[in-house]
């Protein structure tokens, strides 16, 4: 079923670019500050396309603040400032002339409580088209994939109008997935997005993330190690150093971070010696 | 099993507390009511109330046509300046209002919530009614106006506020620039505290003597033109109130339980309005 919903006409495809076909999103060097207090410290991360990237680590060791500067949610943060370049098809979304709204249409975020707009389920997921101005058949067109590519589309097809407040946490952790996905992003941030949810509507989203990243580039950040370990194909292991500030400390394969940790302080975390 | 006893007496003895803090807050109010119903109602129910405005001394009869058109089209006006600007301003206290400019703003607003509201009659008077002339219902419009505007401000700035930062963010992750997330998200999740704190602007304006005294003056006669003097529901109460007359006293009553009404009907309606636009 889902499938077929992708296989329906491309509305307003992407802008396609020069596409490193490995690399999708390029962190080098990040290292950002909130006022004095700088959380990140020369944080390096290349992320594959089409491929899942976990963050895991303690609580305070800065996955959050990384993944939020993918997409420069940080400027929302009054006091924030990075260094450093985080490279999105090799363009530098650091970059002062980056255009904010396209970049955030381009990398969708899921968030770690669900957000649904206080309006109706319908109008949730035609936001972003509606700010794109895209004609009405096409929204209608957009909402009903994007529901379909959540597994939504048979829960809720019958209560389009009626508010997406009414809807269970699992629901609308996945209703603000379609939301995102309305936008036809390249790349999705999740920040712990399965934290608020039970184990049966967790199975959901991961199972949906197995789903979406044929076509998306998925980035997680969890502190659920089993969580990492079950979804992603890359994982880097970040933790505070002695200032306080996150590092990188690992990050591979996540078959080898699991199995054969090259840092000990990796090994000391997955064994649960600490964290 | 003391120790237990002990804090089942402390809670009964709390709770009892506060109900009673409740009995005594609320039953002023509704003694009032009942009073003003009371007293109200009997010339209330004298033919002509509604449809005559006042006859002269020593004919019987005589209505308050002429306030509750006068009160309408005042509050109506003000209404019509105050809670646009007024909920404008809140909106930018609370989006952009982080700084300095907007901390002046606050503090302004807050002094003016203080100001008596004679002073407020002074300014229509000074503004208005001393350079064209001739006093007039436009002038009262624009001092219940200034009056209701740091009501309505705070009240928009208040429920803005309350609405989570995660909405905000969500519509900014879709790729939506700030203004479209602020008047699309922010302030529909926000209209119920919007339209609340505007009504009850309006509803301390329709009350409001004392800035109408020397702006809207009163008027026996029914008028519609705002750049003429104009009477309204608490004028014709402040007036008949003081004339020894029991018949024009039974009509201030009436006049006041009139304002009650009109206000609480205002307020139902757009309770009924705001949830359905929000279900």
């Amino acid at each position: 079923m889902i499938a077929t919903a992708t296989m329906q006409t491309e509305v307003a495809p992407p802008p396609m670019r020069d596409v490193d076909a490995e690399t999708k999103l390029d962190a080098r060097h990040v290292n950002f500050w909130y006022g004095d207090f700088q959380a990140l410290h020369d944080a390096s991360l290349a992320v594959q396309a089409r491929k899942i990237t976990a963050l895991i680590g303690p609580s305070g060791c800065g996955k959050t603040t990384f993944l939020r500067v993918f997409n420069r949610m940080h400027d929302l943060t009054p006091g924030t400032r990075a260094t450093g370049e985080v490279l999105l098809d090799g363009h530098n979304v650091l970059s002062p002339d980056t255009d904010v709204i396209n970049l955030r249409r381009q990398v969708g975020m899921l968030f770690q409580r669900a957000n649904p707009f206080p309006k109706s389920i319908y109008d949730n997921v035609a936001y972003g088209p509606h700010i794109l101005g895209w004609s009405k058949p096409q929204i209608n067109e957009i909402v009903e994939e994007s529901l379909k590519d959540t597994g939504l589309w048979d829960e809720v097809k019958d209560r389009l109008r009626r508010s997406a407040l009414n809807l269970s946490g699992g629901q609308q952790q996945r209703l603000c997935l379609a939301r995102a996905l309305a936008v036809k992003p390249e790349v999705i941030l999740m920040d712990e997005p399965a934290s608020a949810l039970d184990p049966i509507a967790t199975l959901r989203i991961e199972e949906l993330m197995q789903e979406l990243k044929k076509r998306y580039t998925i980035v997680i950040v969890t502190h659920n190690m089993q969580q990492s370990a079950r979804v992603s194909d890359f994982t880097a292991f970040m933790l505070m150093n002695p200032k306080r500030a996150g590092e990188v400390i690992e990050f591979g394969p996540t078959d080898d971070i699991f199995n054969r940790p090259k840092d000990s302080r990796t090994e000391d975390y997955i064994t649960g010696r600490f964290g | 099993m003391s120790r237990l006893l002990a804090r089942i007496m402390l809670d009964r003895l709390v709770t009892a507390v506060i109900v009673l803090c409740v009995m005594l807050t609320a039953i002023p109010v509704l003694v009032l009511l009942l009073f003003v119903v009371i007293r109200g109602l009997p010339g209330m129910l004298t033919p002509g109330f509604f449809t005559s405005p006042p006859h002269p001394f020593g004919v019987p009869g005589g209505g308050v046509f002429n306030a509750i058109i006068g009160t309408l089209e005042i509050v109506g006006i003000g209404s019509l300046l105050a809670v646009p600007f007024g909920a404008l301003v809140g909106i930018f206290l609370s989006e952009y209002g982080r700084n300095r400019i907007g901390d002046t703003v606050r503090f302004t607003s807050d002094v003016l919530t203080g100001l008596p509201s004679i002073a407020f009659g002074i300014f229509g008077y000074t503004v208005l009614v001393a350079t064209l002339h001739h006093f007039s219902a436009i002038s009262a419009s624009v001092a219940l106006a200034v009056l209701m505007l740091p009501v309505v401000l705070r009240a928009t700035e208040t429920a803005l506020v309350l609405v989570p930062q995660s909405l905000r963010e969500a519509g900014l992750a879709l790729g939506a620039a700030r203004w479209r997330v602020t008047i699309e998200i922010v302030v529909p999740a926000a209209l119920g505290g919007i339209v609340t704190g505007a009504l009850l602007a309006m509803a301390r304006a329709a009350g409001e003597t004392a800035p109408l005294l020397f702006t809207a003056l009163g008027n026996d006669f029914t008028q519609v033109n705002p750049l003429q003097p104009m009477g309204a529901l608490s004028l014709t109460v402040f007036k008949n109130a003081l004339l020894p007359y029991t018949e024009l006293q039974n009509q201030a009553w009436a006049a006041a339980l009139l304002l009650v009404i009109m206000v609480a009907v205002t307020n139902i309606l757009a309770r009924i309005y705001v949830r359905r636009i929000q279900r």
